[in-house]
């Protein structure tokens, strides 16, 4: 039997089973907490930190952290919120994300992130990194220079054996992510859709699809970004 | 030493630049209009992939971006197998029409009520400071809202058929990416007064009589103000009647004689062939077998209604055949009568948008055909300034290892140039200064070609112009900046 234990989110007491992961938790309750690399039901990877509040005082990433009773938890304060947007310019200039041109447009977490915390103009200048694309499988267009490493492909498209199609190559500044070229020849239909929908940006394309959603029929058109789990409560 | 001139700097002015050169009996030796079109797009679009095309490569121009997002995905539908134009399904090409012709109501109504009816309703000699549309709109307040409504009504079009007003993201290689419910056809066909399509006609065909009368009363001005014969060029429907979208290429000399008969578009560069001068980043285009010197050829609206022999709608056919008894049925080669063509056109587009809103193809579902996959394919369009040319290949990976563009101000590169030696030799021979009627003559004779530098023209409609006056020796004599 599970533990029921109280904590509190911002001053509202909520009620969880004890060692729930707190971005869940939040979640459920109608607390919206960022992601850019938490997936439900995939072990996290707490790599992207856009999850980040206070918990009695200290900066934790909500998507690693079980819940426990008598938590103090801060996340909508002016600190951890500029915090926030801070990652999100950071990961903006890290990368080429050239959202004009973009066919992840309209349903991207990280631009639905930038309008959400109004980024006007990034604070650290841009790293202008050039990465090659890989273009040369049948089903993938793999744009690196989009990718925010959140690795969430590489914990959760597979093949049937298990092997992973993406994986991480070289180091610091050299990082980037990289396609079994070999494996993804073979590439099912549903591993592609489900490569670019669990991408949170623009870095895994299918082929030839892009473009086919209209604008104003887009994840982000109409509704901000959190609006789904925020929308739970009212 | 070395001379080292760093000319692209002035390319972020957008002023239009004139250079005039006297010889020792201050008679025009030389004129030149530099138009710097930084054409960087055909580099980067390099290794996209080629889907991303349309919605890239409109990022050129703000005012027409619509033409270059069809021309792009006209040349994709050639690569992804769905013929060149024909071969979509019926909701995707009238879809892809309705776009193209809500932008031509647009483009053209901004063109003539913002930008060239300050200069024939105050006067081209009134003052500069209130020729504009806002003087406009002191004196002929309902003609300027009729300027800003028509505008917003192909702005609407564009907007339900691209997802935006601009930029969108319709057309999609092989078709379009939506359809028109009812709903936002009935905005478009019905709406409130005025913004509906039977008045959106009436205005048109209003601004038509407008020119006319007009036309009327300053003949003499019109019909001589940088007159000189050319060829023209456009595309055509096949049996002949003016088409923005699709259709063959035609070209017709002065007299009217076929130079260029309706030939596949596919093949333009047998055709066409682009001149680099070393004063100029603007490339000359010209017609291959006629030659470099007298190759050359005009765009757009005087340009179109030389080449088609009809235009398949009631009131624009019946201003048609009034203009065309005024040549005889021969080309039209007056400069000026371009205003009175771009306004005919006007009339045309507003009724095609009404004949396809009637249309129930548009609210069918089938929006998207492909076929078997080509390595290169070449889109073209009749964009407001006229003929404009996408010419896409790819790679195995479907990345585009090609780009090459010949945009409309291109093509009449050569005849503005023209127009300003024109006027340059009729206002500036026996002079050693720049004189007013010559910086009005200057604008007027670019303004006619409606040129892409318009982006770069204030809001308040005046022209950005730089004119330099050399003496024999090279020498700035004089020098206008507006
Ligand atoms: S490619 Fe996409 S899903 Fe994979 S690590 Fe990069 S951003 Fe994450």
């Amino acid at each position: 039997m599970s533990e029921k234990i109280k904590f509190t989110i911002d001053g509202k007491e909520i009620e969880a089973e004890k060692g729930q992961l707190l971005v869940e938790v939040a979640a459920e309750n109608g607390i919206y907490i960022p992601v850019l690399c938490h997936w439900k039901g995939v072990h996290p990877a707490g790599s992207c930190r856009i999850c980040t509040v206070k918990i009695n005082g200290r900066f934790m990433a909500s998507c690693t952290t079980p819940v426990d009773a008598n938590m103090v938890v801060e996340s909508n304060t002016p600190e951890i919120q500029d915090l926030r947007k801070a990652i999100i310019e950071m990961l903006f200039v890290e990368g080429n994300h050239f959202c004009p041109s973009c066919e992840k447009s309209g349903d991207c977490d990280l631009q639905g992130l930038g309008y959400r915390y109004q980024m006007m103009v990034p604070r650290f200048p841009y790293a202008f990194e050039r990465r090659e694309l890989e273009a040369s499988t049948p089903k993938i267009f793999l744009e690196k220079n989009r990718c925010i490493f959140c690795k969430r492909c590489v914990r959760m498209i597979k093949d049937e054996e298990g092997r992973s199609y993406f994986a991480f190559k070289g180091r610091g500044k050299h990082l980037e992510i990289n396609l079994d070229t070999k494996l993804a020849e073979h590439m099912s239909e549903e591993n592609a859709r489900l490569a670019m929908k669990i991408c949170p940006v623009g870095a895994i394309l299918r082929k030839e699809v892009g473009f086919e959603t209209p604008i104003g029929k887009r994840k982000y058109d109409h509704v901000p970004i959190g609006s789904e789990i925020e929308n739970l409560q009212n | 030493m070395q001379k080292v001139t760093i000319e692209p700097v002035t390319r972020v002015e957008g002023h239009g630049k004139v250079t005039i050169h006297l010889d020792d009996n201050l008679n025009v030796a030389q004129t030149r209009l530099h138009i710097v079109e930084f054409r960087g797009f055909e580099r980067f679009v390099q290794g996209r992939p080629y889907w991303e095309a349309p919605v890239l490569v409109q990022r050129l121009c703000g005012i027409c971006p619509v033409s270059h997002h069809l021309a792009a995905a006209k040349a994709l539908d050639v690569i992804v197998g769905a013929g060149t134009g024909h071969g979509l399904t019926a909701t995707g090409e009238k879809m892809r029409r309705l776009m193209h012709y809500g932008q031509m109501f647009q483009s053209h109504s901004l063109h003539f009520f913002h930008l060239s009816a300050p200069d024939f309703l105050l006067g081209y000699d009134s003052d500069p400071a209130t020729r504009n549309v806002v003087g406009l709109a002191v004196k002929f307040p309902e003609l300027a809202t009729k300027a800003v409504l028509m505008r917003k009504f192909g702005q609407e079009v564009i907007h339900f058929t691209a997802g935006k007003k601009i930029h969108g993201t319709g057309a999609i290689p092989g078709g379009i990416n939506k359809n028109l419910p009812i709903e936002e056809r009935d905005i478009l066909l019905k709406g409130a007064d005025p913004l509906n399509i039977d008045t959106m006609i009436q205005w048109a065909y209003d601004a038509v009589q407008l020119f006319k009368d007009y036309y009327m009363n300053n003949k003499e001005f019109v019909d001589n103000f940088a007159h000189f014969p050319s060829n023209h060029f456009s595309l055509v429907r096949k049996d002949g009647a003016l088409d923005f979208y699709h259709g063959v290429l035609r070209a017709v000399d002065a007299e009217g004689k076929r130079i260029l008969d309706d030939v596949d578009y596919q093949d333009y560069n047998h055709y066409i062939e682009e001149e680099v001068r070393s004063w100029s980043y603007m490339k000359f285009p010209y017609l291959k077998h006629i030659g470099k010197e007298n190759g050359w050829y005009r765009v757009g609206p005087l340009a179109r209604l030389n080449t088609c022999d009809f235009i398949p709608s009631k009131l624009a056919q019946q201003e048609f055949e009034l203009y065309k008894a005024h040549t005889n049925g021969k080309p039209n080669n007056y400069c000026l009568h371009t205003h009175w063509a771009r306004l005919i056109e006007l009339l045309h587009a507003g009724e095609v948008i009404k004949e396809l809103l009637l249309d129930p193809d548009l609210q069918k579902d089938d929006l998207v055909i492909k076929g078997t996959k080509l390595h290169k394919g070449v889109g073209l369009i009749e964009a407001p300034r006229g003929t404009l040319f996408h010419h896409y290949e790819i790679n195995d990976n479907d990345q585009i290892t090609l780009a090459n563009l010949i945009v409309s101000t291109t093509n009449n590169n050569e005849p503005m140039n023209r127009s300003v030696n024109y006027v340059a030799k009729k206002m500036m021979t026996g002079q050693s200064q720049i004189t007013e009627p010559m910086k009005n003559a200057v604008e007027i004779a670019i303004r006619a070609y409606d040129p892409c530098l318009s982006c770069a023209t204030h809001a308040m409609g005046q022209m950005p112009l730089d004119i330099k006056l050399f003496n024999v020796n090279g020498e700035i004599v004089d020098h206008y900046r507006s």
